[in-house]
């Protein structure tokens, strides 16, 4: 007997308490066995991250056009199933969700600086909103939707924030780039960088001719960012919850 | 003499809400605010919120400041400006405050449509759950409404009152928020609902007013009461919650 691929991770997808990304599935392919019958999962070993994608993007076609009450959705840089909005009042229901926990602008505000200009600090928030923030920054941390990144070479070495993996499961975000005005707000910040690193190699090149560590700076922004979107130690908190 | 409730309520929009508030509903360009109005309405929302005892951040004055000075500056004939360090000659005097409102903006909308996908995802549910279980935020503000707009409905009729007073003799009243809790809420006995300026229909002197409108701030603050707004500037209406 042979089982489908589609089967399979419809199944992980069934039971998984969070998005699985595609490395998840794959990890899970090579690692599962069965000792009384090894033929079965031995086919599958090997199967490559790309034939995961496809598969899920099968299915969650699938999902769009036979609407059963579920979908399959794309989530903090994972997938996961996800009962459709129609059900919402029955679901609340069953769960006892009855309380809107909805953020408020401030919050919203601030989380949303963050997300597009990640890592920034503190002063720079308050900058963007023209008042303080420290209020927020506190519940937002102990939230676990925004964590410490790193620290700013600036003076007085401030704290540099970034969204959590939790934020983007809050909303249902597929990365950053899948925030309100992201290519806008974004696009603006990069080029802001650019420019910053642009005047710094001006500054380094006057200093030293032979102009070294060029490419250092964009490196530095690439690791901050990778820190940033898929911290490990945002997950822990939240299965405690 | 029993002291009446001090209501303390903290204003969480900035300066920057305020200014963006105004320019909307003056219906004028960003990019060419004409700074005289926008700065003396500006005044008279920062001296409004004074005198209801708002807690309005700090930056709320250094903004009034900014906008004095700019003021100033722009009265000045040009070849007569002086130019400080960082701006350079020419350069119209507003142009740094209209910078910080219109990226200011763009993270007010982003936040915005932020908060419908955040609507939009409690009506969907996982194996977790609807989501990791934020608490909702205990700070709020005050409603659906911005206090700003209160502020203007408060305003005018602020304005009627002290037309009235002046063919009024001055009766030596007093009211406590206290009693005007206590008289909103029986007006309120057998029906959900009324409009704003029904709270003041009766009001006679300036202070009965203030006081009325605190009594408001108070109830809408311990959530027996919400504002709610059909269309942006539009009538304010005020419910009982429950």
């Amino acid at each position: 007997m042979t089982l489908e691929l589609k089967k399979i991770i419809e199944a992980l997808l069934f039971s998984a308490e969070r998005p699985l990304a595609p490395k998840d599935i794959r990890a899970i392919f090579a690692e599962a066995t069965d000792e009384e019958n090894p033929g079965m999962t031995e086919p599958f070993r090997n199967v490559r991250e790309a034939q995961i994608v496809a598969t899920l993007e099968e299915l969650k076609i699938e999902y769009d056009t036979q609407q059963p009450s579920f979908q399959l959705v794309e989530i903090a840089g994972g997938w996961r199933l996800v009962t459709r909005s129609e059900y919402a009042p029955w679901l609340k229901k069953l769960l006892d969700e009855t309380r809107p926990h909805r953020l408020s602008p401030p919050s919203l505000e601030t989380l949303s600086i963050i997300a597009l200009r990640q890592p920034i600090a503190r002063a720079d928030i308050a900058a963007i909103r023209g008042v303080e923030v420290d209020g927020v920054i506190k519940t937002l941390l102990e939230r676990d939707l925004i964590t410490i990144v790193g620290k700013s070479e600036a003076p007085g070495r401030p704290m540099l924030y970034g969204t959590t993996q939790k934020f983007l499961e809050h909303f249902g975000l597929r990365d950053i780039d899948d925030m309100p005005k992201a290519a806008e707000l974004r696009l603006q910040a990069a080029a802001l960088k650019t420019a910053e690193e642009k005047t710094e190699e001006a500054q380094a090149k006057a200093k030293d001719a032979m102009g070294s560590g060029t490419d250092a700076a964009p490196e530095a922004v690439a690791e901050a960012k990778a820190t940033t979107t898929t911290p490990d130690e945002g997950q822990a908190p939240t299965t405690a919850q | 003499m029993e002291s009446d409730y001090k209501v303390k309520l903290e204003v969480f929009e900035g300066p920057l809400d305020l200014l963006l508030y105004l320019i909307k509903k003056e219906e004028v360009d960003i990019y060419d605010i004409p700074i005289e109005r926008i700065t003396n309405q500006y005044m008279e929302y920062l001296s409004l919120m004074q005198l209801l005892n708002l807690e309005v951040a700090g930056e709320f004055l250094v903004m009034a400041a900014t906008l004095m000075y700019i003021k100033s500056r722009m009265l000045l004939p040009v070849d007569q400006q002086v130019t400080d360090a960082e701006t350079e000659e020419g350069e119209d005097p507003r142009w740094e405050l209209i910078r910080q409102l219109v990226e200011y903006k763009k993270f007010k909308d982003a936040a915005l449509q932020l908060g419908q996908r955040e609507e939009q995802q409690a009506n969907i549910f996982s194996r977790q759950g609807p989501d990791t279980g934020i608490e909702a935020d205990k700070d709020v503000p005050l409603a659906e409404v911005s206090i700003f707009d209160l502020i203007n409905a408060f305003n005018d009729v602020l304005k009627k009152a002290s037309a009235r007073e002046d063919f009024r003799e001055i009766m030596e009243e007093r009211f406590t928020v206290s009693d005007k809790i206590e008289e909103i809420l029986y007006t309120l006995r057998d029906r959900s609902e009324m409009v704003f300026g029904e709270l003041f229909a009766s009001v006679g002197s300036r202070a009965e007013v203030v006081v009325t409108f605190l009594a408001l701030l108070e109830l809408i603050r311990l959530k027996r009461l919400k504002v709610r707004q059909a269309e942006a500037f539009g009538e304010i209406h005020v419910i009982k919650v429950g």
